[in-house]
């Protein structure tokens, strides 16, 4: 199905009212929708709930033979998938363009930031590593597929645990989860992305645009921290001209909001 | 074994088909059959107790009843196809009534006689596309308005939002939308002015808030002055004077939905002081 088209009338609406500093939900500039996180019954299950908009994040493991070229690394293998329940919008095939920039920003945000320590997944080295697998699909569409996507990936990976493995000499013994408890991942830090949508270019921004707010904005700014103020990745789309005051005055602001998730977060481990 | 096979034919009759009036207002699920009451002519057109002749032989004669949505006609009972509670409306004047299933969704399908809300999305030499929600966008053609001809084209943009009545809707070809009633006069219907906030509903929200006892409407009147459309499409637009009343409105006609009575004159009693 087509996407539903966006009114004028709706369109001036919502400008006007983020001129006022008004937003439709009721929230203020800065505010973030309420955060809700669940698990489910296996290691590595968890559904993340931003508002209305809903991320299913699994995790699994596999033991196979390394890259060559890195023979004693694990390899890390990042999905998102648009499931069609998420919005009419999204058919098999379609959402092409969106679903490769949402796979490519979660891979940098979460791979290149070195967030796993991938020499602790090498069994064998040259022979037996760990391939860690996340799938995430969305469930729900009403806008900031991102940050609810990057919460669900590093929530999946600190709740999920892998098969006990021991090595003496040439024998690989490998535990089944009766015989020894599964051991967690070892995880160095846990970047969350961060959305700013723009508006007017560049003079207005909202923090967590949803669905209508992202169907009007004239460009969005992610960018991924943790909280040891480490900036993991930074990406400005839609073509907005940026200063660089503005951005480094954006970068200190993700810690407010990252405190509230992150406390959510160390709480629950 | 004969036996054992008529009592289970028996009752597995008497659990597919139920008469309808026992199972009133109850939830109803698909593929449930609806036995309708059937009622003899006993006073003849002699007033003397004479049966006048029946040309039908050996059929009784029913009252006429209306199957509404959420049923279907299937021999001489009533076929269930969607989930919900089964109502009735008692007739006017003669016939049998209305029977219909009140079921919750919001995928919007295109019903003649339904006025909703459609949004311009093409304009192709004397036809606009409308988008009212339904699987293809509808054709309104610009002769459609109040006081247009081939010289005076209504001025209606892309992205405008419209008002309008179905006048052909079926499952096989594209609804037909028109902005006019059958004498030719606007009655209500067009553009939609521009400013004001355009958001989307369940079906059944909008059946509640246009029943003719409705009270929220009356008392959201009295709160602020507003102008206020519903499309039968799930589609409310909403405009009061300042940009805060006109959230606060939409923000309180999506909650109505799951509201209790008590709670919605609460917040409207909240409303009114501040």
């Amino acid at each position: 199905m087509k996407e539903t088209p966006l009114s004028n009338c709706e369109r001036r609406f919502l400008l006007r009212a983020i001129e006022e500093k008004k937003r439709l939900d009721g929230r203020q500039t800065y505010d973030y929708r309420n955060i809700r996180i669940s698990f489910g019954t296996d290691y590595g299950c968890c559904i993340v709930e931003l508002g209305k908009t809903r991320v299913l994040g699994q995790v699994s493991c596999e033991l196979v033979s390394p890259k060559l070229n890195r023979a004693t690394e694990g390899i890390l293998f990042f999905n998102l998938e648009l499931s069609q329940m998420a919005a009419p919008a999204f058919e098999p095939g379609r959402q092409s363009d969106l679903l490769v920039k949402l796979n490519r920003l979660l891979e940098r945000c979460l791979r290149n930031s070195k967030c796993i320590d991938t020499e602790s997944l090498c069994v064998v080295a040259g022979e037996k590593v760990w391939q860690i697998r996340v799938d995430l699909h969305l469930l729900n569409h009403d806008g900031n597929i991102i940050d609810a996507a990057s919460i669900a990936a590093i929530v999946a990976l600190c709740h999920f645990r892998r098969p006990d493995v021991s090595v003496q000499g040439e024998e690989v013994t490998l535990y089944t989860p009766e015989e020894r408890d599964p051991v967690p991942l070892s995880i160095h830090h846990m970047p969350i992305c961060i959305s700013f949508a723009f508006f007017q270019q560049g003079t207005y921004l909202l923090v967590d645009p949803n669905e209508r707010e992202e169907r009007v904005m004239d460009g969005l700014l992610v960018i991924a921290m943790n909280k040891h103020r480490e900036i993991c990745t930074i990406q400005s789309s839609g073509g907005i001209m940026l200063l660089k005051d503005q951005v480094s005055a954006l970068t200190s602001f993700p810690l407010r909001g990252l405190s509230s998730e992150d406390l959510l977060l160390l709480y629950m481990f | 074994m004969a036996e054992v096979l008529s009592v289970a034919t028996q009752s597995v009759a008497g659990c597919r088909a139920r008469p309808a009036h026992i199972v009133l207002n109850q939830v109803v699920l698909p593929g449930e059959e609806l036995v309708l009451p059937e009622h003899e002519d006993v006073n003849g057109l002699g007033g003397a107790g004479e049966q006048p002749l029946r040309l039908n032989s050996g059929a009784r004669p029913r009252l006429r009843v209306v199957c509404g949505p959420g049923l279907r006609r299937c021999g001489d009972r009533l076929l269930v196809t969607k989930c919900g509670r089964l109502r009735h409306k008692e007739p006017g004047g003669g016939g049998g009534g209305v029977y219909w299933v009140d079921s919750q969704q919001k995928r919007y399908v295109p019903v003649k006689g339904d006025h909703v809300i459609g949004i311009v999305i093409a304009k192709s030499g004397d036809i606009f596309k409308v988008d009212v929600g339904g699987s293809e966008p509808a054709s309104l053609s610009y002769l459609a308005f109040e006081g247009a001809t081939k010289r005076n084209r209504p001025n209606v943009q892309v992205g405008d939002l419209i008002y309008g009545q179905c006048v052909v809707a079926n499952k096989d070809m594209e609804p037909e939308m028109v902005c006019i009633d059958s004498c030719g006069r606007a009655n209500g219907m067009g553009v939609i002015g521009q400013d004001g906030l355009l958001f989307k509903v369940t079906l059944g929200l909008i059946r509640k808030l246009l029943a003719p006892d409705c009270e929220i409407i009356q008392e959201l009147g009295k709160l602020y002055p507003l102008e206020i459309v519903f499309g039968m499409n799930g589609r409310i637009w909403v405009k009061a004077k300042t940009i805060q009343q006109t959230l606060i409105l939409a923000n309180v006609l999506e909650a109505c939905e799951h509201m209790t009575t008590d709670q919605r004159k609460q917040i409207f009693a909240r409303l009114a002081e501040s």
